[in-house]
């Protein structure tokens, strides 16, 4: 197994600072705004760019909610896959919202499509917005497209992208986990 | 995090899964509650199978709970009521319900007026079958919710105490739930007259008590049962008016009691036999919330079950 690092300490800092400024031009001071991280691991890098922004802005109101899609996938009695569901907390109306979904990896697109449809069950916000920390191009299934990404990255169907957070993993870490030739 | 599967096909009682099994239930069932107090309570997991609820013996809650819990994950849903069926024109079992699957149905749910009904059509038939109680055996989605309904209420169930009130004998709530809470790791007493009190019931590793008021100081959750006239063949006590006026739980025992204790019954209630009406009503009653987390708890196993089978 090779691994190659994409993003982390610093560098991965200054993304998401980058990415939380983008959202300020978009969203100015988050009145009608709110961050929604897909679980499991989405809510991770959605909890760092809440605090990024809630620290730009000294703004402590700032929205946060986390989504669970188990429920809404496509791949139900398809494959080995995950059933056992994280937990969705949403304390707030979404409806006439503009909501921005957070996911730390794009792939194939399914997950958000799940997450949209998901997302819908809870209201009809006024504007849906996708941000990711890592894009992996050019490797859709669908036409998914996010307004706001960390990195862009070629990868091939049997890489890996990995994302590590300190408070889950011990550090910060993007990498790209390829078989070895 | 318990496992991420269910060790078994079907659901046919407590005695069958493991607590591992139970855990797994529980957790999905919160993520589940959480689903139908949204503005739309439904997902579309199940929206490619077909579920027949079939009861040869008479239901209103467990019936609508299971019902209402296959459309919340969209499944498409028949019914079928043996009263109302060819059952009475001389049909078996097992011709009732390979007719029924020939109709490409997936899962049966399944209400039998005798014990093992379950067990004895899982051998036969290949759909998933589901236990919504077995004459006098088992209740296993009752036992989940009131194990369910303890946790959200006290935070967890290991280390409670709970006491089952009234006909142990003719209760198929009272062994599932005896089975449940002990796999959880809860301690267990039934109360109730000799009579209603199977024989060796201590050997499910639980204690016994005669006398109310001595089962309700010990517990923290008493668990109230109905008594089943309708399948008492012979005299267990002398009237219902004495029975509870020994088993029967009112304000004034409740309100004297050393500590607030939590009171639930599987229903349907006899009001004025086993529990009074100010006591149901009561806030230490959880009784409707049991009924709310019987939905979430069913949606749980369906869903489960569901995902063992791939397409």
């Amino acid at each position: 197994m090779q691994k190659r690092t994409l993003l982390s300490g610093q560098k991965l800092q200054i993304t998401i600072k980058r990415l939380c400024h983008q959202l300020i031009e978009n969203h100015n001071n988050f009145n009608n705004s709110v961050l929604i991280g897909i679980q499991p691991r989405g809510a991770f890098f959605a909890d760092r760019v809440h605090h990024e922004l809630s620290a730009i802005l000294k703004n402590d109101h700032i929205q946060k909610g986390n989504l669970d899609i188990t429920f809404f996938r496509d791949d139900f009695r398809r494959k080995d896959g995950l059933v056992t569901a994280s937990s969705s907390t949403i304390d707030f109306i979404i409806e006439g919202k503009q909501v921005i979904l957070i996911d730390d990896v794009l792939w194939t697109g399914r997950t958000i499509r799940a997450a949209m449809d998901a997302l819908l069950a809870y209201g009809r916000p006024e504007r849906v917005e996708l941000m990711v920390l890592i894009d992996r191009r050019f490797s859709r299934h669908l036409p998914i497209e996010p307004n706001y990404v960390g990195l862009k990255v070629d990868s091939v169907d049997s890489q890996k992208v990995k994302v590590s957070w300190e408070e889950n993993d011990g550090e910060d870490k993007v990498i790209l986990l390829s078989e070895k030739q | 995090m318990g496992a991420e599967k269910l060790s078994s096909r079907h659901l046919l009682g407590i005695k069958d899964i493991n607590r591992n099994d139970i855990e797994l239930i529980l957790e999905t069932a919160a993520n589940f509650k959480e689903v139908i107090n949204r503005p739309i309570k439904k997902v579309p997991s199940l929206r490619d199978i077909t579920i027949a609820n079939i009861f040869f013996e008479n239901s209103t809650r467990t019936k609508l709970s299971f019902e209402l819990a296959e459309k919340r994950l969209s499944a498409d849903v028949i019914n079928f009521a043996a009263s109302s069926s060819s059952v009475s024109k001389g049909e078996t079992l097992i011709d009732t319900v390979n007719n029924i699957l020939a109709m490409k149905v997936d899962m049966v749910v399944m209400r039998h007026p005798y014990a093992g009904a379950g067990q004895f059509l899982s051998k036969h038939i290949n759909a998933q079958i589901v236990n919504a109680g077995d004459g006098a055996h088992e209740h296993p989605t009752q036992a989940l919710l009131d194990a369910f309904s303890i946790q959200q209420k006290l935070g967890d169930v290991a280390g409670k105490k709970v006491v089952i009130v009234g006909d142990i004998l003719h209760s198929r709530v009272a062994l599932s739930n005896i089975l449940c809470l002990r796999k959880l790791g809860a301690e267990v007493m039934v109360c109730g007259p000799t009579t209603l009190i199977p024989k060796h019931i201590a050997s499910l590793g639980v204690k016994v008590e005669h006398n109310l008021i001595k089962a309700l100081n010990w517990c923290d959750v008493a668990n109230m049962l109905r008594i089943q006239l309708e399948r008492m063949d012979i005299k267990y006590f002398p009237t219902s008016r004495e029975y509870s006026m020994m088993y029967g739980l009112n304000k004034q025992i409740l309100d004297n009691l050393d500590k607030e204790i939590i009171v639930m019954h599987p229903g349907p209630i006899n009001r004025g036999v086993e529990i009074t009406s100010d006591v149901a009503d009561s806030k230490q009653s959880i009784i409707l919330e049991q009924v709310e987390n019987g939905v979430a708890v069913r949606m749980a196993v369906l869903y489960l079950l569901a995902s063992q089978n791939d397409m």
